[in-house]
């Protein structure tokens, strides 16, 4: 199956007949014994085992891993999964602010997450976590419970703060990557590479917001549950063994949206727009608002603030 | 952003100003100035229309004021409505306080301007002055749609019932899974 395509240079071409076919073949199949022999799996193809970092691909290069990436994700889900690849847009830097005064802690946006960024069901990877903590303790970690489940929210003399990536303007998971698989694109979004990710982990343990989530087992996505509005560097379905975390809805951002938990948030807690622009939400908030940023004394310089509405 | 919305103010206020400057103005033609205000920035900004409960709107169907002549005195409704209890300031207020007497489709600001459901905003606005200044600028409340285009936003009503404002409490979404529960089965987590 792997070696089906191997001899043609663009997918779709005739077969070049000649005397290179046999060298190709055998070229071929011996790198794919290899890949097969040093990741101890046969699940990856030869293409996708010499598959660049996605930031030395050429555009066409781009186009062929995006159109190899649709053909297995319509294999796999019986779906045609869109893989996108939109750049940044121009004179945009994102930002987001949290409202603490306003959240109830319904976790309506956690759920709003998996669903957009298809991530494992079963045990469900969340990308955001809500901490319930005491009003008389303030924000503080010591006093923060994720596992929170009354009947209803919020608790009397309790407040929620939802933490997701903070996508920080020096990001230490970026500094630990030793392969370069993340970084951080020009409008500040933090991305992975989940093809370069060699599941190394160092990210997580940087990460001090615990934003970097690990996929243990093969992802369990039911087929129908697949959003098929998909980035290259966002929502692609992943692979075992990969690092992946909260990236703006980047394939819903990119494109002039709101984040999926901007869209569902029934208290509208969560605001979201370009920092560059005087006009926008989230400079009347920096500018009008009680601001901080979660651990501040860490020098992240998160584009996430949590406020005050009030 | 900001400026759109105001734009959208302008056309609501001008109605206003008009009903106040002749009082010949008849509510049928206050009626249209007020819808205008609410279509003219449709492509920009949208709202959805003020939940009523169902059938209840035009008011006026009940109360007409041939039939109904308005009982203007403070009381406790004891025929009609009484499912609204109000926990909006019961001390100080009633239903007449905001609602019209005389123009039963419409509501009324403190200084007897009518204002119509869709741009109840106003009439929140004159005590909660603050919270209309941040939900104009896109802060207090929720916006949906596009970060650098078209939003839309909602109503004061839409997240406050205006007879009992407090946000109501929900039951929240299921918690994360504990480490302890996720197990290893296969190669794949189970």
């Amino acid at each position: 199956m792997m070696d089906q395509d191997a001899c043609r240079p663009t997918p779709g071409a005739p077969c070049p007949s000649g005397e290179n076919n046999g060298r190709r073949e055998f070229l071929g199949a011996a790198v794919a014994a290899v890949a097969t022999a040093l990741t101890g799996c046969g699940k990856l193809s030869k293409e996708e085992f010499l598959q660049h970092n996605f930031r030395e691909l050429s555009k066409e290069e781009v186009l062929t891993v995006i159109e190899r990436l649709e053909k297995e994700y319509k294999e796999k889900f019986g779906k045609d999964v869109k893989v996108a690849n939109t750049p940044a847009l121009p004179g945009v830097m994102f930002g987001y602010a949290l409202d603490l005064s306003r959240c109830i802690g319904c976790r309506r946006c956690v759920h709003a997450c998996v669903k957009e960024n298809n991530q494992s069901r079963d045990p469900e990877i969340q990308w955001i976590r809500v901490l319930e903590m005491e009003k008389e303790e303030g924000v503080d970690l010591q006093h923060a419970e994720q596992y929170y489940n009354p009947a209803e929210v919020p608790r009397e003399g309790h407040f929620y703060m939802p933490v997701q990536c903070q996508q920080c303007k020096k990001p230490p998971c970026v500094k630990v990557c030793p392969v370069g698989a993340t970084w951080k694109e020009k409008d500040g979004i933090v991305v992975v590479d989940y093809n370069w990710c060699i599941g190394c982990r160092y990210c997580m343990a940087a990460c001090p917001y615990g934003a970097r989530h690990f996929n243990w087992g093969e992802p369990n996505l039911p087929s129908k549950d697949v959003n098929t509005d998909t980035h290259y560097l966002g929502n692609r379905p992943r692979a075992k063994g990969v690092v992946e975390k909260c990236t703006f809805c980047v394939q819903r951002t990119r494109k002039g949206l709101y984040t999926a938990c901007v869209e569902v948030c029934p208290t509208g807690s969560r605001k979201f727009g370009n920092l560059l622009d005087k006009e926008s939400e989230i400079r009347y908030v920096l500018e009008n608002k009680r601001v901080f940023k979660f651990k501040e004394d860490l020098n992240t310089q998160p584009n996430f603030f949590y406020f005050y509405g009030v | 952003m900001t400026r759109l919305l105001r734009l959208s103010i302008l056309p609501g206020l001008a109605a206003c100003l008009l009903a106040l400057a002749g009082s010949a103005v008849s509510a049928e033609e206050h009626k249209k100035h007020a819808a205008a205000a609410v279509e003219a920035p449709k492509d920009l900004v949208q709202v959805p229309k003020p939940p009523f409960s169902e059938g209840i709107f035009p008011c006026s169907q009940c109360h007409d004021p041939k039939a109904m002549a308005p009982n203007t005195t403070r009381r406790v409704l004891k025929d009609m409505h009484t499912d609204i209890s109000l926990h909006h300031g019961p001390d100080s207020r009633w239903c007449l306080d905001c609602h019209d007497a005389y123009n039963r489709d419409n509501l009324h600001l403190a200084n007897g301007r009518l204002v119509s459901f869709n741009t109840s905003y106003q009439l929140c606005g004159q005590c909660h002055g603050d919270k209309l200044r941040d939900w104009r600028v896109g802060v207090h409340g929720k916006r949906t749609g596009s970060w650098n285009g078209a939003k839309q936003y909602l109503l004061c009503v839409h997240c406050h019932n205006p007879h009992s404002p407090h946000f109501k409490s929900l039951k929240p979404m299921p918690p994360p899974a504990r480490p302890e529960a996720i197990q290893i089965k296969n190669g794949g987590a189970k």
